[in-house]
C-alpha cells in the first residue's frame, strides 16, 4: 500500500512539474514576450517589481530555476494589472468564494446524482428511470455558462427569496451551485444507474438474496458500494470540470472568486495572474486525482492485494 | 411414504421477453424428504436453474412470472408468504449454492462479513456469536485456521476454497433443506470430488436435505438418492440412482447416460453425445419437445404429448415408448 | 413389465400414429433467426431508438440551415444597424437584432456554422490521430506501447480545459487556434480507446491466423483491426462533437475564441450578459436554445449509437 502510495504521489509532483514548466515557456512564447525586459519600461514601478521578481535581466534558465523556487514557496509575484497587489493578495482575497462555491457545487452534485443514479436503476424501465435520464441528458446538454443566465433571468429576478449578484449567504450559493452542478450531476447519475443497473446483476447479489437479506440492505450493503467505486474515479475530472466552470459562474453571478479574477487577468492579458491561476488550478485537480486514487485503493480490497505484490 | 419436507406441484414459470414468452419451466412436479438428496439433470438450458429459483421465489419478476403450480415447504404454500416472511424462509429454512463461486461472493467484503451477515439477520444473536458460528462452520467444510481467514477478503482464496465458504454460508443457519446450482461445474475435477465429498459429509453430520442441480450425471451418481432428469422445462423421467443408472426408459436419459463416462469405469462403449440442440422454448413443439432429436420418434411423438407412466413406486417416465402399441427398441 | 398408463392428456391416439418417424425431416422446429450483417443490425437498432432517430433528424435540420441560414435573409453577419438596436422579433428581423442593430437570425445560423464546423472538425482530426497513436501503440505492444502511454498518462493528468485556456492565451483567437487548441489535448481519450480495442483483438485467433498465413502488418491493421475497433470509435467521435461545441463557446464566452464581429454562439451569450433583465429576451434566448439544442441532439444521438453498437446488447 505504501508503494502504491509513493508511487502516485511521485506520479503527482512529476505532473505538477511539467504544469509549472509548461506554463512557464508558454508565456515565454507568447508573441512579443509579455515577461520580456525589452517591454517592460523601467519607469513604471511595477515593471520594476516585475523585472525584479522575475529575474528579467538574468538569462532564461535563471529565470526559469527563480521562477520554480517562487512558485514553491506560493509566492506568485507582483501582478501588472493592479499595480499595488501582488497576485497572492487577489488569490488570498478570492480564495474562500471560490471554495464555498466549489465545496457547495461538489457536494450538491455527488449526493443528488448518486440518489438519482440509484432510484433509477432500483426502478428501472419505470417512469423514474426515464424521467432522470432525460434530466440528466438535459443537463450535459445546456452550458453552465447558458443555465447561470437563464437562472438570473428567469429565476433570481423574479424570485425575492434569491439575490442577483454578489456573495456573503447561503442564499447567493444556490443558484450559481446548481448550474455549476447540474452537469456533473447529470454524469454521476448516470454512471451510478448504469454501474447499479450492472452490479443488481451480479452473482453476489443473487447470494446477497438467497440468505434473505431485506431489499434496503443489499442495496446499501452490497450494490452501493460497488456500484460507485466507478464514481469516485471520476471525481477528479469533475472537479475540474467544476472549476473551469466556475469562471465563467463567477463571473455572470458577480461572485468575487478566483475565476473571477481569472477571467478578468484572461481579458487584460495579465500574465503572472494567468501562470499563477493555471498552476495553482491545476495543482488542485492532481492533488485531487491523487487523493482519488489512494481512496480507491483504500475502499476497493483488490487493489490493495495488488500493489502489495508487485 | 415418509413424510415430505418440500412438495412441487405442476409448476410452470415463463419469462416475456422482446421475442415473446419463454417458456422456461412447463409443468414440474417432484417433492423431497428430509435428510434426502435429490438430482435434478439435464442440458443447460432445460430450466433448472428456473426450479430452484421458484422454490426461493427468486425468479425476477418481471420478466418471470410463475404460471401456476405450487410449492410447499413444511406443508406451508411459499407462493401465500408475503415477502418478509419470504425472507425469513431464505437463508434460515433454505440454504443456496451457486455455480461460479468466483462471482458468488461480493468483492468488497469480508468473507467474515458475509458469512454472519445472515444469521445476524434471522437470530437474535451478538456479532461475536455468529463469528464463533461462522469459525465453526468453516471448520466442518475444512478449511484452516478459520479465526484468521474470516477477516479476509474473497479475492485471497482459491475457487475450491470459495465454494467451501459458501457452503458454510448456506448452512449457517442450519437449514433444513440446502439448494445447490451446479455446485461444482466452475471447478477443476480433482476439487469436483473433492467438494461432491464434502456434500456427502455435511449430510451425514447435519442431516441437511439437497437438491442437487447438475448437467453431469456423473456428479449425482454419488450422492443422489433420487434423480429427476429435465428436458425443455419438463421431467421427462424420475427414479431412484439405480433405476435410472441401469434401467433408463427415456432416450433422452439415455443419451446423456451415453454421453458421460460409465460409472463403472467401462471404457469400452464410446461416449455419445446427443445430437441437435433443445427446441425454442418461446414455442415449444405440439408433442413430445424430444422428438426431433430422438431416434426412436414416432408419428405420435410429433402430434400428442405423452404421458407419465409409472414403473415403479417412484420411477416415471413421459414417453410414448412406454404405450404398448409402440415397439420397444431397447 | 406391467406399465400403468395414465393417460390424462389427448383423446383416443390412432394406433397408424405409431409408425416410426423418419427423423431426416425433423428439422421443423429448429431455430432460424436471420443472420444480418453488423452494421445492419445496429442501424436497425438504432431506427428503433425514438430519441436517437429525433437526434439525427436535428442534427440534419440544424447542417442544412447552418449552410442555408445565413443566404435566406438579406443582411449580414456583422452587418450594423445603429438605428435598429436591440429590435424584437419581427418580420424584417426573426430573431431580432442585437445591440448594434445587427440581425439575429443571420447572426445565429452563422453561429451555427462554427459550431459544427468546429466540432466535426475536432471530432475528425481527433480521430485520425487517435486512431494512429492508439492503433500504434496497441498493436506493436511492448516498450514502444510503454513510452507512448506513458506520454498520454502525463498528458491525461494535465486539466483539459485550463490547457486550452492557456494555448488559446497564447495563440490568440481565432477558428483556426480553437481546433488546433481542442484537438492538441483532445485526442487522448480517443487514442486509449483504440489501443484498448486494438489490445483486445489482437489475441483474438483470426488476426492471428492471419499472422500465421503470413499477412503484412499493414494488411491486418486495415482488414481486422480497424472495422472492429469502429464501433466505440464512433461512439466516442459522436460525443467529441458536443464537447467541441462547448468549449467553442466556453471560450468565446470568455472572449477568447473566434474574434470580434464573427458571430459564435458562445459570444452572442456573452453579448447578451450586459442586457440580462432588461426585456430583450431573445438576445439570450436564441444562442441558448440552439447551442442546448445541437448539444442535447449529439449528446441523444451518441448514447443511441453507444447502445446500437454495444456487441452485449446483440442477441
Ligand atoms: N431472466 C430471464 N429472462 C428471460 N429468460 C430467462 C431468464 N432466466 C432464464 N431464462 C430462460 O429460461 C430457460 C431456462 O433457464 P435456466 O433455468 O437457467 O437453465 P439451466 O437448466 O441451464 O439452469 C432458458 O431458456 C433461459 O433462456
Ligand atoms: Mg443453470
Amino acid at each position: 500500500m505504501l508503494k502504491y502510495i509513493l508511487k502516485r504521489f511521485a506520479w503527482m509532483v512529476l505532473t505538477v512539474w511539467i504544469i509549472i514548466t509548461l506554463t512557464f515557456f508558454l508565456m515565454h512564447a507568447i508573441p512579443g514576450d509579455p515577461l520580456d525586459v525589452a517591454d517592460v519600461g523601467s519607469s513604471d514601478a511595477a515593471s520594476a517589481n516585475l523585472a525584479a521578481y522575475y529575474n528579467l535581466d538574468q538569462p532564461l534558465a535563471m529565470q526559469y530555476v527563480t521562477y520554480l523556487k517562487n512558485v514553491v514557496t506560493f509566492d506568485f509575484g507582483p501582478s501588472m494589472t493592479s499595480r499595488s497587489r501582488t497576485v497572492n493578495d487577489m488569490i488570498e482575497s478570492g480564495f474562500p468564494a471560490s471554495l464555498q462555491l466549489g465545496l457547495a457545487t461538489l457536494f450538491f452534485s455527488v449526493i443528488s446524482g448518486v440518489v438519482l443514479g440509484v432510484f433509477a436503476a432500483l426502478k428501472h424501465n419505470k417512469m423514474i428511470d426515464y424521467l432522470t435520464m432525460i434530466l440528466a441528458v438535459i443537463g450535459i446538454s445546456i452550458p453552465n455558462f447558458i443555465q447561470s443566465m437563464l437562472f438570473i433571468n428567469y429565476i433570481a429576478v423574479n424570485v425575492e427569496f434569491f439575490p442577483i449578484a454578489r456573495w456573503g449567504t447561503y442564499r447567493h450559493v444556490i443558484l450559481p451551485a446548481i448550474a455549476l452542478a447540474s452537469g456533473p450531476m447529470a454524469i454521476i447519475a448516470r454512471l451510478t444507474r448504469s454501474n447499479m443497473l450492472e452490479v443488481l446483476t451480479q452473482d453476489y447479489i443473487k447470494t446477497a438474496k438467497a440468505k434473505g437479506l431485506s431489499t434496503m440492505k443489499i442495496v446499501v450493503k452490497h450494490a452501493l458500494r460497488n456500484a460507485l467505486l466507478p464514481v469516485v474515479t471520476i471525481m477528479g475530472a469533475l472537479t475540474a470540470a467544476v472549476l473551469t466552470g466556475s469562471f465563467v459562474v463567477e463571473r455572470i453571478f458577480a461572485i468575487p472568486g478566483i475565476g473571477q479574477y481569472f477571467v478578468n487577468s484572461i481579458s487584460n492579458r495579465d500574465y503572472p495572474m494567468i501562470m499563477a491561476t493555471t498552476v495553482i488550478y491545476s495543482t488542485i485537480l492532481v492533488v485531487m486525482m491523487f487523493i482519488v486514487d489512494i481512496l480507491y485503493g483504500l475502499i476497493d480490497p483488490r487493489i490493495k492485494l495488488h500493489s502489495k505484490e508487485d | 411414504m415418509s413424510e415430505t419436507l418440500l412438495e412441487i406441484n405442476d409448476l410452470a414459470v415463463s419469462f416475456s421477453t422482446q421475442g415473446g414468452e419463454v417458456q422456461a419451466v412447463r409443468g414440474v412436479s417432484f417433492a423431497v424428504a428430509p435428510g434426502e438428496t435429490v438430482a435434478i439433470v439435464g442440458e443447460s438450458g432445460c430450466g433448472k436453474s428456473v426450479t430452484a429459483q421458484s422454490i426461493m421465489r427468486l425468479v425476477p419478476e418481471p420478466p418471470g412470472r410463475i404460471k401456476h403450480g405450487s410449492i410447499h415447504l413444511n406443508g406451508k404454500d411459499l407462493a401465500a408468504l408475503s415477502d418478509k416472511q419470504m425472507r425469513s424462509v431464505r437463508g434460515k429454512q433454505i440454504g443456496m449454492i451457486f455455480q461460479d463461486p468466483m462471482t458468488s461472493l461480493n468483492p468488497t467484503l469480508t468473507v467474515g462479513d458475509q458469512l454472519t451477515e445472515g444469521i445476524l439477520t434471522h437470530e437474535n444473536i451478538s456479532k461475536s456469536e455468529a463469528e464463533k458460528k461462522a469459525v465453526e462452520l468453516l471448520n466442518l467444510v475444512g478449511i484452516a485456521n478459520p479465526q484468521e481467514r474470516l477477516k479476509l477478503y474473497p479475492h485471497q482464496f482459491s475457487g475450491g476454497m470459495r465454494q467451501r465458504i459458501m457452503i458454510a454460508m448456506a448452512l449457517m443457519c442450519k437449514p433444513s433443506l440446502l439448494i445447490a446450482d451446479e455446485p461444482t461445474t466452475a471447478l477443476d475435477v480433482t476439487i469436483q470430488a473433492q467438494i461432491i465429498d464434502l456434500f456427502k459429509e455435511i449430510q451425514e453430520k447435519t442431516g441437511v436435505a439437497i437438491i442437487i442441480i447438475t448437467h453431469d450425471l456423473g456428479v449425482v451418481a454419488q450422492i443422489a438418492d433420487r434423480i429427476n432428469v429435465m428436458y425443455a422445462g419438463e421431467i421427462v423421467e424420475s427414479g431412484t440412482v439405480k433405476e435410472i443408472f441401469y434401467k433408463p426408459q427415456h432416450p433422452y436419459t439415455r443419451g446423456l447416460l451415453t454421453s458421460v463416462p460409465r460409472l463403472d469405469g467401462d471404457r469400452s462403449q464410446p461416449l455419445i453425445p446427443i445430437a441437435g440442440t433443445p427446441p425454442d422454448l418461446f414455442s415449444p413443439p405440439e408433442g413430445c419437445a424430444f422428438t426431433s432429436r430422438c431416434k426412436y420418434a414416432m408419428e405420435v411423438c410429433r402430434a400428442y404429448d405423452p404421458a407419465v407412466t409409472h414403473l415403479s413406486d417412484r420411477h416415471f417416465t413421459k414417453c410414448w415408448l412406454q404405450d404398448e402399441r409402440a415397439e420397444k427398441p431397447f | 413389465m406391467p406399465a400403468t398408463q395414465e393417460r390424462a392428456t389427448k383423446s383416443p391416439v390412432d394406433d397408424s400414429l405409431f409408425a416410426p418417424l423418419n427423423n431426416k425431416s425433423a428439422e421443423h422446429d429448429a431455430i432460424v433467426r436471420p443472420s444480418v450483417g453488423y452494421w445492419k443490425d445496429a442501424w436497425q437498432r438504432l431506427l428503433k431508438n425514438k430519441l436517437a432517430v429525433s437526434g439525427l433528424i436535428i442534427i440534419v435540420f440544424l447542417t442544412i440551415m447552418a449552410i442555408i441560414g445565413p443566404m435566406l435573409t438579406p443582411y449580414t453577419y456583422s452587418e450594423q444597424t445603429l438605428s435598429n438596436q436591440n429590435a424584437g422579433p419581427s418580420a424584417e428581423h426573426w430573431f431580432g437584432t442585437d445591440n448594434l442593430g445587427r440581425d439575429m437570425f443571420t447572426r445565429t445560423w452563422y453561429g451555427a456554422r462554427i459550431s459544427l464546423f468546429i466540432g466535426f472538425a475536432a471530432a475528425l482530426i481527433e480521430f485520425v490521430i487517435g486512431v494512429l497513436y492508439g492503433g500504434i501503440s496497441g498493436y506493436k505492444g511492448g516498450r514502444v506501447d510503454n513510452i507512448l502511454m506513458r506520454i498520454v498518462d502525463v498528458l491525461y493528468g494535465l486539466p483539459y480545459l485550463l490547457v486550452v485556456i492557456l494555448l488559446m492565451v497564447i495563440m490568440g483567437p481565432g477558428l483556426f487556434t480553437i481546433i488546433v487548441a481542442l484537438t492538441l489535448t483532445g485526442w487522448i481519450g480517443m487514442a486509449r480507446i483504440v489501443r484498448g480495442q486494438v489490445l483486445q483483438l489482437k489475441t483474438n485467433e483470426y488476426v492471428l491466423a492471419s499472422k500465421v498465413l503470413g499477412a503484412s502488418t499493414s494488411r491486418i491493421i486495415r482488414k481486422h483491426l480497424l472495422p472492429n475497433t469502429m464501433g466505440p470509435v464512433i461512439v466516442s467521435m459522436t460525443l467529441t462533437v458536443p464537447g467541441a461545441i462547448f468549449a467553442e463557446a466556453f471560450l468565446s464566452f470568455l472572449g477568447l475564441g473566434v474574434s470580434a464581429p464573427v458571430a459564435s454562439w458562445g459570444s452572442m451569450a456573452n453579448d447578451a450578459l450586459g442586457v440580462l433583465n432588461t426585456g430583450y429576451w431573445w438576445r439570450l434566448f436564441f444562442p441558448a436554445f440552439f447551442i442546448s439544442l445541437t448539444m442535447l441532439a449529439f449528446n441523444v444521438f451518441g448514447d443511441g449509437l453507444r447502445d446500437a453498437l454495444d456487441p452485449k446488447m446483440r442477441r
